[in-house]
């Protein structure tokens, strides 16, 4: 079984009576140290797939798999857990906390694992470092620009050293230089043995990725390599 | 998830609000200043009154003529009367009695010169000092010979000098109580004001005298006061003066004492359970603050918990789990009303320094005891808990992708 498995998955909302399947039958499997990008028009589902990927949402039907575990038999501490331990999230609204320090919301995740103070301090220094923000520790979200704070989330999804990691139009909210610069920090984390997987509307981007799997109406429409495999 | 790091994140975000934090936290001001202001009042008074009749000692025993009549009738027709010759048969009759005087009381004008001034005057015999453990400081007391012959002599308190003006040496000056000259022969040692009543503004007469200035009649309201010759002893002096008395008095058997007996641990307790009234009172009053400030940090909370909706969504994505986003809040409005409760207790004990302070002569200075403190704190941190469930449970539900939503 891949490491990530999604078999037949829907997610449905009421929505005043009427049913909208954000997900319907949707199949997918993302084996480890894959680079995954995910294409598809607005509304098309790509945001909860993430969600559900993520362990922050639950499907309303078919069945997940994360590493042979079945997601849908998991409490809500349980999943609490891998997305602090197993998942790195990064959004397309950065979601810092405000008025916290780059340090702090760096900190965020280890503070959730019981890692204790030092701990704490000396890995988010180094996830900082590794993002290139080591002088601006000390700012809050709201002194730092649009790139800057994406690149505070990625080492906040960093930290924990989690295996997987998913980000949701990651570059949406940065101009071009910038995105490359959040890119070529994803490049270095999949070469570096990460599963990464991010949505995109941008072909730029998910040209980084290996594999470019494009959503339509809740389901796969396409899946296929985006280079040539040597 | 650690303690520490909680109470860190409850006070960055009260810090961040902190005139709503304070706002909010007033009920719980209020209610814990009033408990620590009456407290600290009402120990301080009772730790003096405390002290005071410990000064006295153990031993005192008052004896006072019982003036209401509880038994229903019981007295119609029949005069209850103490008077100093009960007083003797108890100290010839009663084992265990080292000492006794009279005691007749009453308010009286002193006049020297153009002066006047009007006082406590106070009929007793030569044991006074000893029974009350209240020493002349000048001069002299009231001798045996002195009562024996009805001398119109007097004892003063300090405070009697100052009024009427009586100079450096009063010993030997003729004033007036009432229309009796008395020579002054000796001044109290000073203690000052107590409950408002100043323990230097009096005059101490030989008992038969002071029958001259309130009449025969009030020998029959006459007030015995006593010393045992030792603590062990007290218990079996009150029986053997209630048997003496009720013989004298012709009691039968059914009827009730026409008397009473007061000890020194009962007076204690008689003031104990008017202090503990007070405090009753107050702590009811306290209890609605409490409940109102109570009812103002569940709906800050509420409002807190809304508008971080955001933040406990992103909490959640990193791997908070539901009991980590309880406790935070549950601190949170713990820390809000301990934090009311601190600023309260320091109010409370001021207002007590300060209303001990403008309180007329030497009322207590205020007293905050340890269990106030703790009792305080213990309810403010219980209102907290309380009223902070719901809104931090309401919190730890949030879904996180719900959350992480919210606009
Ligand atoms: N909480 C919700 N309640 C009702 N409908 C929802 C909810 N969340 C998403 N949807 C619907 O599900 C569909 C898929 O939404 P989703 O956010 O996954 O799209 P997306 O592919 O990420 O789009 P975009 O590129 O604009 O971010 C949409 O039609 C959306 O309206
Ligand atoms: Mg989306």
């Amino acid at each position: 079984m891949a490491l990530i498995q999604l078999d037949n998955v829907s997610k449905i909302y009421e929505m005043g009576g009427e049913e909208i399947r954000a997900l319907d039958g949707l199949d997918l499997a993302v084996e480890r140290g894959e680079y995954v990008a995910i294409m598809g028009a607005s509304g098309s589902g790509k945001s909860t797939l993430m969600n559900v990927v993520g362990c922050l949402d639950r499907p309303s039907l078919g069945s997940y798999h994360l590493n042979e575990t079945a997601v849908e038999g998991l409490n809500d501490d349980e999943l609490a857990e891998i997305r602090n331990r197993e998942i790195g999230f990064v959004f397309q609204t950065f979601n810092l906390l405000a008025r916290t320090t780059a340090l702090h919301n760096v900190e965020l995740p280890l503070v959730y694992s019981g890692a204790n103070r030092r701990e704490r301090r000396e890995r988010a220094m180094e996830a900082l470092r590794r993002v290139g923000l080591e002088d601006r520790v000390s700012h809050d979200p709201s002194e730092l620009s649009g790139g800057q704070r994406q690149r505070v989330a990625v080492a906040r999804a960093l930290v924990n050293r989690p295996s997987i990691l998913l980000a949701d139009e990651p570059t949406g909210n940065l101009d071009s230089s910038t995105s490359e610069e959040i890119m070529a920090l994803f490049d270095e984390l999949h070469s570096g043995g990460n599963t990464v997987i991010l949505v995109t509307h941008e072909p730029d981007i998910a040209a980084h990725a290996a594999r470019e799997v494009t959503l339509r109406d809740g389901k796969v429409l396409e899946d296929r390599p985006t280079r040539e495999v040597a | 998830m650690v303690f520490s790091e909680n109470f860190r994140i409850a006070f960055r975000a009260l810090w961040a609000n902190k005139m709503r934090s304070l706002l909010t936290t007033l009920g719980i001001i209020i209610g814990v200043a009033a408990v620590i202001a009456v407290v600290s009042i009402v120990q301080g008074l009772q730790f003096q009154i405390t002290s005071q009749l410990q000064g006295v000692g153990a031993t005192f025993i008052a004896v006072n003529p019982r003036l209401d009549n509880r038994g229903g009738g019981i007295f119609v027709g029949k005069q209850v009367k103490l008077t100093w010759e009960d007083g003797q048969a108890l100290q010839n009759q009663v084992p265990g009695i080292a000492m006794i005087t009279p005691l007749i009381l009453g308010g009286n004008q002193v006049k020297y010169r153009d002066r006047q001034h009007s006082t406590t005057v106070f009929g007793v015999n030569n044991d006074w000092p000893e029974v009350a453990n209240h020493t002349v400081e000048r001069g002299r007391f009231l001798s045996r010979i002195d009562l024996e012959q009805r001398r119109k002599v007097a004892v003063i308190g300090a405070k009697i000098i100052e009024e009427l003006r009586l100079g450096e040496d009063p010993m030997g000056t003729e004033i007036y109580i009432g229309n009796i000259p008395v020579t002054v022969v000796g001044v109290m040692e000073e203690r000052g004001q107590s409950l408002g009543f100043d323990n230097d503004d009096l005059v101490f007469i030989p008992v038969d005298t002071s029958l001259m200035l309130f009449g025969r009649r009030a020998a029959d309201k006459t007030l015995l006061r006593l010393q045992a010759e030792s603590p062990k002893v007290v218990e079996q002096v009150k029986e053997g003066i209630t048997q003496v008395l009720r013989t004298r008095h012709k009691l039968e058997e059914d009827e009730p004492d026409d008397f009473q007996v007061i000890l020194q641990d009962e007076f204690l307790d008689t003031v104990s359970s008017i202090l503990g009234s007070v405090t009753a009172v107050v702590g009811a009053v306290v209890g609605v603050a409490l409940l109102v400030g109570g009812i103002g940090i569940m709906n800050i909370m509420l409002v807190s918990v809304t508008e971080r909706t955001r933040e406990i969504g992103i909490r959640k994505s990193v791997g908070a789990r539901r009991q980590d986003i309880l406790i935070q809040f549950l601190i949170e409005a713990i820390s809000l009303s301990l934090v009311g409760g601190g600023i309260g207790l320091a109010l409370g004990y001021g207002i007590g320094v300060i209303v001990a302070g403008v309180l007329p002569g030497d009322w207590p200075p205020a007293h905050v005891p340890l269990w106030a403190v703790a009792v305080s704190f213990g309810f403010s941190t219980l209102v907290g808990v309380f009223f902070g469930i719901y809104p931090a449970g309401k919190a730890a539900a949030l879904d996180p992708i719900d959350a992480l939503r919210y606009e």
